[in-house]
């Protein structure tokens, strides 16, 4: 909600303001994110949903291959202000890979970040314009954020890594 | 869908599970919408190089592979037999480990024998993906056909698919059977006596030679192309014979199922195995086909550049 609240600052309302989700609970974040703007702000906002995985450096890395799922932008994001939706900021890869991905899309007016938890450990240049909370780490750690609509509960949990 | 996708080459639908089949056909929708973009270009095989190696003729098929890999920013080279060492008596395999001393790292292979494609697999690091082996069989065909028949219908499971033409002599007809009777649907496949092959039942399909008894309980519809060029022994039924006993037309079609999807793998002999009226009519799918392909190979490039990769990583550490 306070993000929400941010977000209207920052863009002076909902005037092309768009919301992108980063597949998997980044999307579900930012259909949240549109319900808390849509009931402070009376405009409408676009959500679309984005799959990175084409765009990974690391996908000889990851044990377990992901899915290839379907990336959901119906809307032309040319001149658009675009606030990308993640639910934690580590490395900054991730971010990297769906800012590659979103100007292959079009060329939008300004592309800014918000996440639910910024864990640290930045491997990139890439920094957050909206944060849940700063949740400082250990490499060691792992950040799960789990959601309702996929998880059953809201809930952040840090785990130790065996 | 907890399954992985592990191996390096794509030879047939006969070796693969359900499940593997299920995550081809998926990955493949979620790439069919690269291609629906101003820019139809992905990254995620940059700097992979794909060698389209065919011993038949081939344009769409070959297209479809080139379009689907420049699609995913790999770079891409043809090399059509007639033109090349292969004329000189060059051997497949010594053909295939040329083409990997040059660093590629996918071959897609259609070749008039069957079973060429896997013994190329055997032999190379490289994947292999087969666009068409002798009889055996044709994977990408079958996929995108089942893969364009889930889009219509929302199923395969249930469905009731006729395979219709030289049965005897298509890859097409073997890699649909093998897909679709996995996924759970039921298959007839109709031809001339002489064009069904002896014990075709044991792949799990029942067998006609009465084409309006193919139709009559059918969702789909798979015609095939007659391969005349294939009549070595001149046995076939003549053409206008085959039209008037077997050809698809708007009178056969009136006794079917009227939501009947029609499908033929081209190319299209107007007026032997398909009447003008139905291959252009509202319920031919055959463009889609072509449209679906794309995606479909797509999948396919992606999935074994990605197990490959996999492989030799695990072979250095």
């Amino acid at each position: 909600m306070r993000i929400a609240h941010e977000i209207l600052e920052k863009n002076k309302g909902t005037q092309d303001l768009c919301l992108i989700g980063i597949r998997n609970r980044g999307a579900y974040l930012a259909k949240r994110l549109r319900e808390s703007i849509e009931t402070i702000d009376k405009g409408t906002v676009h959500v679309g949903v984005l799959d990175i995985t084409l765009y990974r450096d690391d996908l000889t890395l990851i044990a377990q291959q992901p899915l290839v799922h379907k990336t959901e932008i119906d809307f032309d994001i040319t001149d658009k202000n675009l606030v990308l939706v993640d639910d934690v900021l580590y490395t900054g890869r991730t971010v990297r890979a769906a800012l590659d991905a979103l100007i292959d899309l079009g060329r939008p007016k300004c592309i800014q970040l918000a996440v639910l938890i910024d864990r640290g450990h930045r491997e990139l240049p890439i920094r957050a314009d909206y944060v849940g909370k700063n949740v400082p780490t250990s490499q060691k750690e792992t950040v799960e954020v789990r959601l309702a609509e996929v998880d059953g509960a809201d809930e952040v949990v840090i785990v130790e890594k065996d | 869908m907890p399954v992985a996708w592990t191996r390096k080459d794509l030879l047939g639908l006969e070796d693969l599970s359900k499940e593997e089949i299920e995550l081809l056909l998926a990955t493949a929708e979620s790439f069919k919408e690269v291609s629906t973009r101003e820019i139809k270009k992905v990254p995620a095989l940059r700097g992979k190089t794909v060698v389209n190696l065919f011993y038949e003729p081939s344009t769409r098929t070959r297209v479809s592979f080139e379009i689907a890999a420049k699609r995913l920013s790999a770079d891409v080279i043809n090399i059509a037999t007639e033109t090349s060492s292969v004329r000189k008596g060059e051997t497949l395999i010594d053909t295939g480990k040329n083409i990997e001393a040059l660093k590629v790292d996918i071959i897609v292979v259609r070749h008039n024998y069957s079973g060429a494609a896997a013994m190329l697999g055997r032999h190379l690091k490289a994947s292999v993906i087969n666009a068409g082996d002798g009889w055996h069989e044709h994977p990408t065909q079958a996929l995108l056909d089942i893969f364009t028949l889930k889009e219509k219908l929302g199923r395969i499971a249930g469905l009731s698919v006729s395979i219709v033409g030289d049965i005897a002599h298509s890859r097409v007809a073997r890699s649909n059977i093998w897909g679709l009777t996995k996924l759970g649907a039921n298959v007839t496949v109709c031809a001339p006596k002489m064009l069904i092959p002896p014990a075709i039942e044991q792949m799990g399909v029942e067998v006609t030679s009465d084409i309006d008894e193919a139709l009559s309980n059918a969702d789909a519809v798979n015609v095939l192309r007659m391969q005349f060029e294939r009549d070595e022994e001149n046995a076939f039924p003549k053409q206008l014979e085959y039209f008037k006993n077997f050809g698809i037309t708007q009178e056969r079609l009136e006794k079917a199922k009227k939501d009947i999807i029609v499908m033929h793998p081209g190319p299209l002999n107007r007026g032997i195995e398909i009447s003008s009226e139905i291959a252009d009519g509202a319920n031919s799918v055959i463009l889609e086909q072509v449209t679906n392909g794309i995606a479909v190979r797509m999948a396919a490039l992606f999935l074994v550049a990605q197990a490959n990769e996999n492989i030799s990583h695990d072979n250095t550490d």
